[in-house]
């Protein structure tokens, strides 16, 4: 090792120096790329991300890669066992499961996420609108929010179904209808705080109507809640639909969906098991999912919530 | 204190008030008369079946009438099982039910209360890990797959259990566990997160300190104030019980209140149907309410936030 040579001529004064005490050196991270750091750090969130992205694939194209379809009857290869021809066997009147169970992905997974997005659509306005306002309006807002909140959604899913009959958007609608009150209560809170900020401030300052303000300015701060919340209706959603069926009130036949086809494998379970694991693991295993999903994302984008 | 429970009681009160009246407007609003048939009943036989049923009165006084037999817990005929009213229909179905809603509390209760503090006391050990895998998969899993794997591996593949039907204890364990599962998990969190927050509290360290054996600081100090926010979290598990009985009880063939219910939807049996919805829902209420009540004897705190304010 060489003698390091140090003495005073090789140090040269920097001084302060305003430009560099400014300068960026590294990109900044934005609130998506901090959110994706912490997310990508989660295990079980990326495996519900993945099962979700497959679940989803095989209910849009499962169909098509399928040579059966959900409808045709073949009375001769009924209660077949899964098998090299049908992977997951044929039910009691011959049709193939696994093209039933695509089509039941299709509904049950387009049911969470259609009743997600309108609760999520009148809870955001709800809470908004009640936070905004504040005072009166918003306390009486909020203790109808509570009475409502009071009685267990499915009984209002059942009386609406049973008022509306039991077709596939009615389906989807209810559930939508009564999912919102979480939702309503959280972005108001949130709306709550943000509307004192300072740009919000600034904002009316500079004669902002209050719609816009809403709309613009604390709607898109709540993001993260309604990503998170969004994506826990969704399970819920699910599991409202598949018992609905269970209690005669689901999409009607033939068009299966998952809670339809577990339904009918109950009451085939002792002879032909798979028609019930089969259409019970897919829901438990998607519920799981998204819950994993769902937890994963609120560590990642509301740390505050955890 | 008195203050408080009155406040609860009249927002109970009129929550029941709203809830009937959605229900009333819900079933006035379905289209078609409850008395349609395939084949047209005549017209002096409707006339009589309206007068009979009262129907030919106008809607609001047909709401009043309503209302006043819910005070009076009268919730009217059946449309469907022609001698029967819907109060006797809650008397004959409603002990079954209300004996496995009380069982799946209980056991919720017993079983999750301990595995929270063995949780929450084994914290990062295996017995954590293995409690926090059980209770993520038993909140995801929907109660009729767990009710169908029970009857599957209980009841077919080991023959110990009968799968359906209802009256023998053996009968009752199934149903029991499918419906207590979900409370079963979410006491046992919950009882993890208030056991760990009251462990590292001073008065914890202060009996330690003075040399409480583990099991005493436990029982004597810890867990009396841990178990707080699981009584208040009873009340909307209530809720969870009841609209998972309408589940469990189809699954297993139960004759209890949820089982009727399926089957009046089924029905189309409108006042049936209304009847046993404000039932549930002024159940729902009494056993927040019994809840918040109970919470706040044995907590003295909220007396005095509720004073506070």
């Amino acid at each position: 090792m060489s003698e390091l040579n140090m003495n005073k001529p090789s140090f040269k004064k920097v001084g302060k120096n305003e430009k560099h005490a400014e300068k960026i050196l590294r990109p900044s991270t934005t609130f998506m790329q901090d959110a994706w750091y912490r997310f990508k750090k989660n295990k079980l969130g990326l495996l519900g991300a993945i099962i979700i992205i497959f679940m989803v694939l095989f209910a849009i194209f499962g169909p098509y890669l399928c040579k059966y379809d959900y409808i045709t009857q073949n009375l001769k290869e009924a209660y077949l066992s899964p098998n090299a021809e049908h992977i997951f066997g044929t039910d009691n009147l011959g049709r193939d499961v696994l093209v039933r169970m695509c089509y039941g992905a299709r509904i049950s997974l387009a049911c969470g996420f259609v009743a997600s997005v309108i609760s999520v659509l009148i809870g955001v306005t709800y809470g908004a609108v009640s936070g905004f306002i504040g005072g009166t309006v918003d306390n009486i807002m909020m203790r109808i929010v509570d009475i409502i909140s009071a009685i267990p959604s499915m009984l209002y899913v059942i009386l609406l179904m049973v008022v509306l009959g039991n077709s596939l958007t009615n389906v989807f609608l209810v559930i939508g209808l009564t999912g919102w009150l979480g939702m309503a209560r959280l972005v108001r809170g949130q709306v709550m705080s943000l509307k004192e900020r300072e740009y919000v401030l600034a904002a009316r300052v500079s004669n902002v109507s209050n719609f816009k303000i809403i709309l613009k300015h604390l709607v898109p701060n709540t993001f993260g809640t309604i990503i998170v919340q969004m994506t826990l209706a969704i399970p819920s959603a699910i599991f409202l639909e598949a018992s609905l069926q269970f209690l005669g009130l689901g999409i009607t036949a033939p068009m299966p969906s998952w809670g339809g086809l577990a339904q009918e494998g109950i009451q085939a379970m002792r002879t032909f098991p798979h028609l019930m694991w089969i259409p019970a693991i897919f829901i438990s295993v998607t519920i799981l999912a998204f819950n994993f999903l769902g937890d994963a994302l609120r560590d990642a984008l509301d740390p505050k919530l955890g | 204190m008195a203050k408080y429970i009155l406040k609860r009681l009249a927002t109970g009160i009129v929550t029941i008030f709203v809830i009937a009246t959605i229900t009333f407007v819900l079933c006035h609003s379905i289209p078609g008369g409850p008395f349609d048939r395939d084949k047209p009943l005549n017209e002096t036989t409707i006339a009589n079946l309206n007068a009979k049923y009262n129907l030919d009165a106008p809607i609001y006084e047909q709401y009043a009438d309503y209302m006043f037999d819910i005070v009076k817990f009268d919730f009217g005929p059946s449309y469907y099982y022609k001698n029967e009213t819907v109060n006797d229909y809650i008397n004959r179905c409603f002990p079954a039910s209300a004996l496995l809603g009380t069982c799946a509390i209980i056991v919720a209760i017993v079983i999750g209360i301990p595995a929270g503090i063995i949780s929450a006391l084994k914290q990062n050990h295996w017995q954590d890990n293995l409690l926090k895998i059980m209770t993520t998969v038993l909140v995801s899993l929907p109660n009729f797959v767990i009710a169908a794997s029970l009857m599957y591996f209980l009841g077919y593949k080991l023959g110990w259990l009968p799968v359906s039907m209802w009256g023998t204890p053996e009968q009752m364990v199934m149903p029991t566990l499918a419906l207590a599962a979900y409370p079963l998990s979410f006491i046992t969190k919950m009882m993890k997160s208030s056991m760990l927050e009251v462990l590292n509290s001073d008065y914890v360290r202060t009996a330690k300190a003075k040399g409480c054996s583990g099991f005493l600081t436990i029982y004597k100090h810890a867990l009396r104030n841990a178990v707080l926010p699981i009584v208040t979290s009873l009340g909307p598990q209530f809720a969870g019980i009841i609209t998972g009985s309408l589940v469990v009880e189809k699954i297993f063939v139960i004759p209890g209140l949820g089982q009727e219910f399926t089957k009046s939807i089924f029905n189309r049996d409108y006042p049936m149907i209304m009847g046993l919805t404000v039932f549930y829902s002024i159940l729902l209420i009494v056993c927040v309410l019994a809840c918040d009540i109970i919470n706040s004897i044995i907590d003295p705190r909220i007396k005095i936030t509720e004073e506070g304010k």
